[in-house]
């Protein structure tokens, strides 16, 4: 397997160690800062050593994330942060590779090497912040904005379907699919965690507020008044329950999902019971996708790991081939090589 | 039959056909025959860029011309001695490069009423039957129908019969050049050794062609063409694009690093991926990326990691790889940039040659984004060059382009291998230790190069990327007197170059004098043939080949400025002319060739004599 060294004895370096002396230049608000903080927290604990962590990233705001992590790090060019990412994983498989990456960056632009790294499976942690706008070209939409948006580039409202990007990591046989937002650090560190620990391409879309061009675009999700029915926060094994006091859930209805009242007889035994490695109810999860600021009956915006499958990495199948020529042939032999099989000699 | 022999200093054939004739493959036996027995040679592949283009067109036509002899052969000729045709619309395509009284063997079948239709040609015009071949000796064979014969009782079906016709041709030529069936007899045990049937049948159509020399009563003359004088030593045969994959696994080797090759497929480069993809125990990882952009992306990674990473493409492909290149430029990492040239623009003419991407290689990026920029000349010569353009990549920090071309690529030549002793070590310094109190990822050393320092060295955690970084820390800065500062250093860095590259020799001819041919890339062989006949001629004119295009050598300004005048012939609208004149300020000559197709030496030829007078 694609084993990151780890060293599981104590850390050796905090949270403060991570900490670049480069001012960090987000506007102050965005909520890029709690995603580095989250990061910053959380990476000490897994026993990676730091010089073995890398973070490439694309081009946009959240692009700017290597410089403030004090580790190896690579600022690439628009869209295409997961191919330099994969040339890097292919030839180190060793290092822990972060890639860093927005909707613009991923879904847009560099939508092809999204969809090709999670196909190959490369064991990086792709970390998507989706604010649904383009903030470093100043407030055009976005392909994860929702119809209608009125941005600088839609003065009459976009006429773009967005993009389900969890739908379409599905699509694209990841092997890891996790939603989480900036607002909610417990769950975000969660989720960083279980995203290192698999092996694969964990693709962790966080919502990310953007609160100079597309301010509260997640507030229905954050907001302590409407949090609890708009989300629905799945965990491995348990059932899928939402509510001001967990009092609605969700049954599957043969493949038709339906949302229930607890209060109303259903029992949590009733309930669809969140299995991540199921695909297809991963396919169903992942659809829960209605705009809530449409209003009317929709079901809540899910959070937390929809998806996980264990597959062969890419870089494991590469080097597996060489070490098989290796042990079948032996270490090459570059006069041999050069010689080839027919030759003639002039005197 | 008793024959006459007579013996040729130098032969050059073209076998037409089919694109399903298989005439590539007839093109290459015959190559490797006459390369094992001695000869000098050099070939030139001509195919569609449709894999089975209708059949019997025109457009169908594939074609493959060798020259080989007993003297020096520099290229793959002009007109050809002996035309092999397969079928009428492989004559009508190829009839004018024929010279005049030069042979023609004809498969009579590929004439039938069908065949006529479909290369446009009237049946009352039959070329094989209305005298306009008379200036020529034609000899007709119906290969279909005694291939046919041959194989009445092999089991096999008339499809499959069909396609050994081409052994039938090959095993004439063979006879009328007095070669040895033994290197083709090989080579087909080895391609269909799981398939008896198809190995015997083969063989035994290659006889039937080598017999059918024997005993037919038209043809009297036999042809000897004996092994060249080449310099001393072992040979082997070597076309462009291998020469290119062994240059660059010869370079891993040599500077220790893992060779990543990532790439996308795309004509006429391929080649080079399908052989690294071959040495995986020599430790070398391909990558078949998703796109151009993606292939030079992952090239990069794997540098940043300590990697010595490639990319190969042609121009369509480089174009797509412009901001990665320039960002490479920027993060000024070791990587290699091959281009096998082809004519554009856009998709162009896929499968033909082309010089014309030089002002790309030197100025195709945003911004002013300089990188080395390096020519192979000949086939083999691709494998010394690559591996310079590694060496300069690694020495410096830097990308590095390295142009070949479609006509060297497919091309042929032999070649006399180094021991891999011979080959100079290229010194790989990755950075262990800070070089301030914190690390300096573009403190630069002598040469202007920044330290290597690849993830998972402790202490020197860094972060490098496309946006202007300031002298020495590689933090970002947008100071604008920096930024004039880094745009210099970067041109400064890779203008140094020059001083640890060779200089600039004359190839044939003196330092001084009328003419001086200037050429660049695979123009080499038409230039070289083309100046040394002159000479013996009596003109005054020499030839200097720069394989350095960015930086030029040293040197370069003397060599032009010691001549009259300077001829630079290039198979582009005028592109290391325009650069010439730019930086020496000299009337340099334009002599340009548009045409998909390499210079002739006797175009060389005429222009010299038209510029020196008769």
């Amino acid at each position: 397997m694609s084993e990151v060294t780890t060293t599981p004895a104590q850390p050796s370096f905090t949270a403060k160690d991570l900490v670049t002396d480069q001012d960090v230049r987000w506007c102050p608000g965005c909520g890029d800062y709690s995603i580095l903080k989250q990061a910053q927290t959380v990476i000490p604990e897994l026993g990676i050593p730091r010089e073995n962590i890398v973070f490439i990233s694309g081009i946009g705001c959240s692009s700017r994330f290597p410089y403030y992590m004090e580790t190896y790090g690579m600022h690439s060019i628009h869209g295409r942060a997961a191919a330099f990412a994969s040339g890097l994983k292919a030839t180190r498989p060793e290092l822990s590779v972060w890639m860093i990456s927005g909707d613009g960056d991923s879904l847009s632009i560099g939508g092809n090497h999204f969809i090709h790294l999670l196909r190959r499976n490369f064991n990086i942690n792709l970390l998507l912040f989706n604010n649904e706008i383009y903030g470093l070209t100043k407030g055009q939409y976005s392909p994860t904005s929702e119809e209608g948006k009125v941005t600088k580039s839609t003065p009459f409202g976009s006429i773009d379907h967005p993009f389900n990007p969890a739908a379409l990591a599905l699509g694209a046989d990841g092997t890891f699919i996790a939603r989480s937002m900036d607002r909610d650090p417990v769950h975000l560190k969660d989720i960083l965690r279980r995203a290192n620990a698999h092996q694969g391409t964990s693709f962790v879309e966080i919502y990310q507020n953007c609160n100079v061009f597309n301010d509260g675009a997640f507030e229905i999700f954050t907001d302590k008044e409407t949090k609890k029915l708009e989300t629905l926060f799945v965990e491995n094994g348990k059932p899928l329950v939402f509510g001001a006091n967990n009092d609605k859930g969700v049954k599957l209805d043969g493949f038709k999902p339906v949302i229930v009242n607890l209060a109303e007889g259903h029992s949590a035994n009733d309930l669809w019971i969140h299995d991540e490695t199921d695909r297809v109810k991963a396919g169903i999860l992942s659809r829960f996708f209605d705009n809530p600021k449409k209003g009317g009956d929709h079901f809540p915006r899910p959070f937390g790991v929809f998806y996980t499958e264990q597959r062969a990495c890419y870089e494991d199948g590469l080097n597996a081939q060489v070490a098989a020529a290796l042990a079948q042939k032996g270490e090459g032999d570059l006069d041999k090589l050069l010689k080839g099989r027919d030759v003639w000699e002039i005197h | 039959m008793e024959h006459t022999t007579d013996t040729l200093e130098r032969v050059i054939i073209k076998f037409a056909g089919d694109s399903g004739d298989g005439m590539q493959l007839t093109g290459t036996q015959f190559t490797n025959t006459a390369a094992l027995f001695g000869n000098d040679i050099s070939t030139f592949p001509d195919f569609p860029a449709e894999i089975r283009a209708p059949q019997g067109t025109l457009a169908g036509v594939s074609g493959y011309q060798l020259h080989f002899g007993s003297t020096n052969i520099y290229s793959p000729g002009d007109k050809c001695d002996v035309l092999v045709v397969m079928n009428a619309a492989a004559l009508k395509a190829n009839l004018r490069q024929l010279k005049p009284g030069g042979t023609i063997i004809a498969n009579t079948e590929g004439f039938d009423s069908k065949n006529l239709r479909l290369a446009n040609i009237a049946e009352t015009d039959h070329p094989l039957e209305n005298g306009s071949l008379d200036k020529f000796r034609v000899i007709k064979i119906d290969v279909t129908k005694m291939t046919r014969a041959a194989l009445t009782d092999s089991g096999l079906g008339v499809k499959e019969i069909d396609r050994s016709k081409n052994m039938f041709v090959l095993g004439f030529l063979y006879w009328m050049y007095n070669r040895s069936l033994e290197n083709s007899i090989r080579f087909l045990e080895e391609k269909f050794s799981k398939k008896p049937d198809i190995l015997n049948a083969n063989i035994k159509i290659l006889k039937a062609g080598f017999s059918y020399g024997d005993t037919t009563e038209t043809i009297m003359t036999r042809y000897v063409v004996n092994p060249a004088k080449m310099i001393p030593g072992v040979y082997r045969n070597m076309m462009g694009n291998q020469a290119t994959a062994l240059g660059l696994i010869a370079a891993a080797k040599k500077s220790g690093l893992q060779l990543f090759f990532g790439t996308y497929p795309i004509t006429p480069a391929s080649d080079i991926l399908h052989e690294l993809a071959k040495y995986k125990n020599f430790g070398v990882r391909t990558f078949q990326a998703e796109d151009e952009i993606a292939a030079i992306a992952s090239v990069i990674g794997a540098s940043f990691g300590g990697a010595l990473g490639v990319t190969a493409s042609s121009g369509p492909g480089i174009a797509l790889k412009g901001e990665a290149m320039g960002l490479a430029v920027m993060l000024e990492l070791p990587v290699v940039i091959i281009n096998v040239q082809r004519g554009g623009p856009s998709t162009g003419l896929p499968t033909k040659t082309e010089q014309s991407d030089l002002m790309q290689a030197l100025y195709g990026r945003n911004g002013e984004a300089p990188m080395p920029v390096i020519a192979a000349s000949s086939p083999a010569d691709c494998f010394e060059t690559v591996f310079e353009a590694t060496r300069l990549a690694i020495e410096f920090m830097t990308p590095v382009l390295f142009l070949s071309d479609g006509y060297i690529a497919n091309g042929a030549e032999p070649w006399r291998f180094p021991q891999s002793a011979d080959l100079k070590e290229i010194e790989v310094k990755f950075a262990t230790e800070k070089n301030g109190e914190k690390y300096l990822p573009y403190k630069r050393d002598e040469k202007l190069s920044r330290p290597w320092a690849i993830p998972g060295t402790k202490g020197l955690e860094h972060r490098i990327g496309g946006i202007e970084k300031q002298h020495e820390t590689g933090n970002i800065s947008y100071d604008s007197e920096n930024h004039e500062f880094m745009v210099h250093m970067r041109e400064n860095k890779v203008e140094g170059i020059a001083n640890h590259i060779p200089l600039q020799t004359i190839d044939t001819g003196t330092e001084k004098g009328k003419l001086l041919i200037l050429g660049w890339g695979s123009t080499y062989g038409a230039i070289k043939t083309a100046v040394l006949e002159a000479r013996a001629k009596g003109y005054d004119v020499s030839h200097a080949h720069v394989r350095y295009l960015k930086p030029f050598p040293k040197n370069l300004g003397e060599v032009l400025y010691n001549f009259e005048h300077v001829l630079i012939p290039e198979m582009n609208n005028g592109q290391l002319v325009k650069v010439i004149r730019d930086k020496f300020m000299i009337p340099a000559i334009a002599y340009n060739k548009i045409q998909g197709l390499p210079f002739n030496a006797g175009e060389i030829s005429e222009k010299i004599e038209s510029i020196l007078g008769k």
